[in-house]
């Protein structure tokens, strides 16, 4: 039986080096396929009419006009008169035609008429008295959106539990949530939930407040400390605004079977969300990825449109029909990073210890609120009192965004920190050195690494106490940050076969978002095979092979390095069973290395790696390598410090970043390049949620105010600073198994650079993005308090 | 009112019937069949649609396929010669300038306009020159590398070409 372990360091020949992408080749070509490139003979065009209110029901729709049309070949109708739309751009009603102008055009013919109702886009602080005591009772609406948008089963038990509902709960009613695939222990929990019809009725406010969460004594602490800092902090909500939009095609081989393309990050998860909706046997739904654009969190399901684009098809006889998301409709409805503010006190004793803190915070996700951000972030303060307030608005409903919740937690907690530094008259560096016994765990990690950033910054020589004083506009200042993330990895299944032509393959359901898990896949098999990469053909990205994971929460390195690694160690004990008579060795005496099957104490006696595999015989040998399994390969959590210099015009308003610098931690490394290419990639999404990103919408219309590229800006060329991205490879780390990096680097980019701004400027900007109204007007308001 | 319109796609001609509406990258991709070149934002800012429009880096999402009439375009597919990746190529590949790869044809089409123009250009120029395109993965570092490293690929086979005719 092999022993599942990693090979030790100096038997490595791939494993932990700088290997180029497999998928290179393609992707400089031209000649990689996205979802948007499926285009087959016969390809129909859909497009979708957006409800243009951020609240209101549909009373009628009028299609006729459209389905005269030449061209048109199917119109599907979304959501149907009577339905409240609870956000700007929902999908009301969709046509596929033969191109995508004539699909415009019946757009236009459609009529649409709309009940508009009050909206609430705004996700200030609650006012005073607002959002006292429990929420309401949940209407049906607020379950279907708690189902809808995936909050979590015991979100949903706990709520109906809490709040009972103000409607009855039918047979009908629960036979239809279980055929959408609604769990049992929901199910049970609805029938069980309390009747509050009277509560039906009764305005609600758009504020619910959580139950407050005290650990150790906070009032004593607060009492016992010597330095207390206030203040206010946050960021809004964002998009992912993924350069290849949402979108699909679908199409039916069959009456029933469905065929997609789709851009998605977890194409094993595909069939059953599509079957429940359709109402055919999961197994005949076959989804279809090559490569994808950017998904950053946002791409799990096939979404409303998904499944439009399949009745589409359905309608059209079966004929391809492809919808991706027009920019802007990606912007309004694809993909909104919940919001997060709070109100925070936190105490030190003189010499810098932490022993309190107190965190009034809320935060918006959409139609269904949104759950606190873990605060305070890394460092366990010994004594607290937190209370959150989720803010329902009709902003589009959330969805993950890389790292969920952990930058909004880093801004308020690293700059509140910050702050107490500051009023302490500490260095940062020191003021963090000094509590890191508290960050639990991986105290040593953070132990090493902030020196080590505070070296590559050059923080001795930039950092000055609070405010440059410097002559002229230009002020320069540096800041910190620290954060933490899980990792680990999901469920997957590699199914490697060895033929007994020597050739190798793999089979695996996963996709690889651009991170370079087609190349990690590759190095895990090879280097324990002992032959070249190119020796091994690699399918992924269909559920015609074994199904994988999704990418999401850093847990796809993990699980696919994982399930490699066992499927490659058990083929080879099985091809050692066959070759060690030929060899005159015993099975457990073999090892496979560069390109042979060899004695391991007499490495002259060997075979050739296609004669060895020709010992099979007729039959491949065919292994399923599972990740969870045995052996500890991965592990979860990691720490990382970020590091931000950067000059602030005080004339303009202007923030510009000198440099970035991230230190980070993911265990045993399996390819260096593509893991630091993960950090230089979060560095610069950092600068662009730190400086630019906010999904503007107006209060008065409901409507976002910045859905394209020019107003929704992206960081650039011309935005990148110097950046030095530094990976912990020390045996210590190794040892302790592959950890998912894809997340945690993208947490810190946002406080550091907004400590670093207060260091420049003297004062707080309070909330992200730091643009130049933002920070003029912290100016301002410092230059009125100094006079 | 449809109009006819010839246009020279990697070398070779395309002939078609297009609405006076249809944008070029449309009909390179759904036309012509040529999905190398991206669709991003629609609307000019992204550079995912970049293709060279007799030589030139155009936005293919700002031009409709009646302006590129009787005009020569190369898309990503067209830019290497032959089996071979031109040297652009080679070097995003080897210094890792992508990752989801989306935005990578328009980098690649934009930088090579810049080398056109500048065989040799700072780092500041490199930023300057393909600023109009963005990525959202890569942090542009390596782009950035990638494209010096384009250029020293460059001026070296340029220089070993002419000593061998000397």
């Amino acid at each position: 039986m092999a022993e599942y372990k990693w090979p030790a360091p100096a038997e490595r020949t791939l494993i932990g080096k700088r290997i180029s992408r497999v998928d290179g080749a393609v992707k400089v070509s031209g000649h990689a396929k996205y979802s948007y490139d499926y285009n087959p003979k016969g390809l129909l065009f859909g497009k979708v009419l957006r409800c243009p209110h951020a609240h209101a029901r549909v009373t009628s729709i009028d299609t006729s006009a459209a389905e005269k049309m030449a061209g048109i070949k199917a119109v599907q109708i979304v959501q149907k008169p009577g339905t409240e739309v609870l956000w700007q751009g929902d999908d009301i009603v969709a046509v596929a035609a033969v191109d995508e102008p004539t699909a415009e055009d019946a757009i236009r013919a459609i009529q649409v008429k709309y009940e508009v109702l009050p909206h609430n886009v705004s996700d200030a602080e609650p006012p005073a008295g607002a959002g006292e005591g429990p929420a309401g009772p949940m209407t049906e609406d607020d379950l279907e959106n708690a189902l809808g948008n995936q909050v979590p089963d015991a979100q949903v038990i706990s709520d109906l539990q809490k709040r009972g509902v103000t409607f009855q709960v039918t047979d009908d009613m629960t036979k239809e949530l279980k055929g959408y695939g609604v769990s049992d222990a929901v199910i049970n929990a609805l029938k069980a939930a309390a009747y509050h019809p009277e509560a039906a009725s009764q305005p609600r406010s758009p504020y619910q407040k959580m139950a407050a969460q005290t650990q150790g004594d906070p009032d004593k602490g607060f009492a016992s400390a010597e330095v207390t800092s206030e203040g206010v902090y946050g960021a809004p909500v964002i998009t992912h605004c993924c350069l290849e939009t949402h979108g699909s095609a679908a199409e039916w081989p069959s009456s029933d079977h469905l065929l997609v393309h789709c851009s998605t990050q977890g194409v094993s998860g595909l069939p059953d969300q599509y079957a429940q909706a359709l109402k055919i046997p999961a197994g005949n739904v076959r989804a279809h990825q090559d490569h994808i654009g950017g998904g950053f969190g946002s791409k799990f399901s096939p979404d409303r449109w998904g499944i439009a684009t399949a009745q589409l098809s359905k309608s059209a006889g079966g004929k391809p029909v492809k919808y991706m998301l027009e920019r802007d409709s990606e912007l309004m409805t694809a993909g909104a990073r919940p919001s997060a503010y709070a109100r925070v006190k936190v105490a030190a004793k003189g010499d810098g210890t932490l022993v309190a803190w107190q965190s009034d915070s809320w935060g918006t996700g959409g139609p269904a609120g949104a759950g606190s951000p873990p605060l305070p972030y890394v460092f366990e303060i010994p004594n607290q009192r937190k209370q959150h307030t989720a803010v329902r608005t009709n902003q589009g409903p959330a969805r993950a965004w890389r790292a969920p919740n952990h930058p909004q937690a880093a801004v308020i907690t690293m700059c509140a920190l910050d702050d107490l530094a500051h009023k302490l008259n500490m260095d940062p560096v020191e003021f963090f050195a000094k509590n890191l016994d508290m960050t639990g765990p991986r105290a040593p990690i953070y132990k090493e690494e902030l020196p080590l950033a505070a070296e590559l910054m050059g923080w001795k020589q930039k950092w000055h106490p609070r405010g440059d004083k410097s002559e002229g506009p230009i002020k320069r200042g540096v800041g910190l940050s620290m954060h933490t993330w899980g990792g680990r990895g999901h469920a997957s299944n590699c199914l490697l076969s060895i033929h007994p032509d020597g050739s190798v393959d793999i089979k695996m359901g996963s996709q690889d978002l651009g991170t370079g898990t087609r190349t990690a896949i590759l190095i895990v098999a090879a280097d324990s095979l002992g032959i070249p990469m190119n020796a091994i053909t690699l399918n992924i990205g269909d559920t015609m092979y074994p199904p994988d994971g999704g990418s999401g929460g850093s847990t796809t390195i993990g699980g696919v390095s994982s399930s490699t690694r066992r499927a490659a160690l058990m083929a080879l004990d099985q091809l050692f069973a066959k070759v060690a008579p030929a060899l005159k060795a015993q099975p457990a005496d073999l090892e496979a290395r560069d390109g042979t099957v060899r004695v391991k104490s007499e490495p002259s006696r060997s075979l050739s790696w296609k004669q060895a595999c020709a010992k099979l015989g007729a039959m491949p040998l065919s292994v399923t390598g599972k990740n969870p399994g045995p052996g500890n390969l991965i592990n979860s959590g990691v720490g990382g410090v970020g590091m931000a210099d950067v000059s602030v015009d005080t004339e303009t308003g202007i923030v510009k970043v000198n440099k970035m610098v991230a230190v980070q931690d993911c265990g045993l490394v399996i390819n260096l390049k593509t893991a630091e290419s993960q950090c230089y990639g979060a560095l610069i999404m950092g600068i662009s949620y730190a400086l630019y990103e906010e999904k503007v919408l107006d209060p008065v219309t409901g409507r976002m105010l910045n859905p394209n590229m020019e107003f929704y800006r992206l960081a650039g060329l011309r935005d990148i600073p110097e950046l030095m991205v530094h990976m912990m490879t020390d045996p210590l780390n190794e040892n302790r198994g592959v950890i998912g990096l894809g997340e945690p680097p993208v947490i810190s980019p946002g406080a550091a650079i907004s400590n670093a701004v207060a260091n420049a400027i003297g004062v707080r900007v309070p909330f992200l993005p730091l643009t130049p109204d933002r920070v003029l007007a912290a100016l301002e308001q410092q230059q009125k308090a100094g006079a | 009112m449809k109009k006819n319109v010839r246009i020279v796609i990697n070398g070779a001609e395309h002939r078609a019937e297009v609405e006076p509406r249809l944008l070029l990258v449309h009909f390179l991709r759904e036309v012509a069949g040529l999905t190398g070149t991206h669709i991003g934002c629609e609307t000019s800012l992204c550079g995912a649609c970049t293709v060279l429009l007799d030589g030139m880096a155009v936005k293919s999402c700002t031009v409709l396929a009646v302006q590129a009439d009787g005009r020569s375009i190369t898309t990503i597919e067209g830019l290497a010669a032959s089996e071979n990746l031109h040297p652009i190529q080679e070097a995003f590949w080897e210094e890792h300038g992508l990752q989801c790869g989306y935005c990578t044809p328009g980098m690649i089409l934009c930088a090579h306009d810049l080398l056109q123009q500048n065989a040799s250009p700072s780092e500041q120029e490199i930023r300057d020159g393909i600023g109009g395109n963005l990525c959202r993965c890569t942090g542009y570092q390596h782009i950035v590398n990638a494209v010096k490293a384009a250029s020293r690929k460059m001026n070296q086979r340029q220089r070993a070409a002419a000593r061998a005719a000397d």
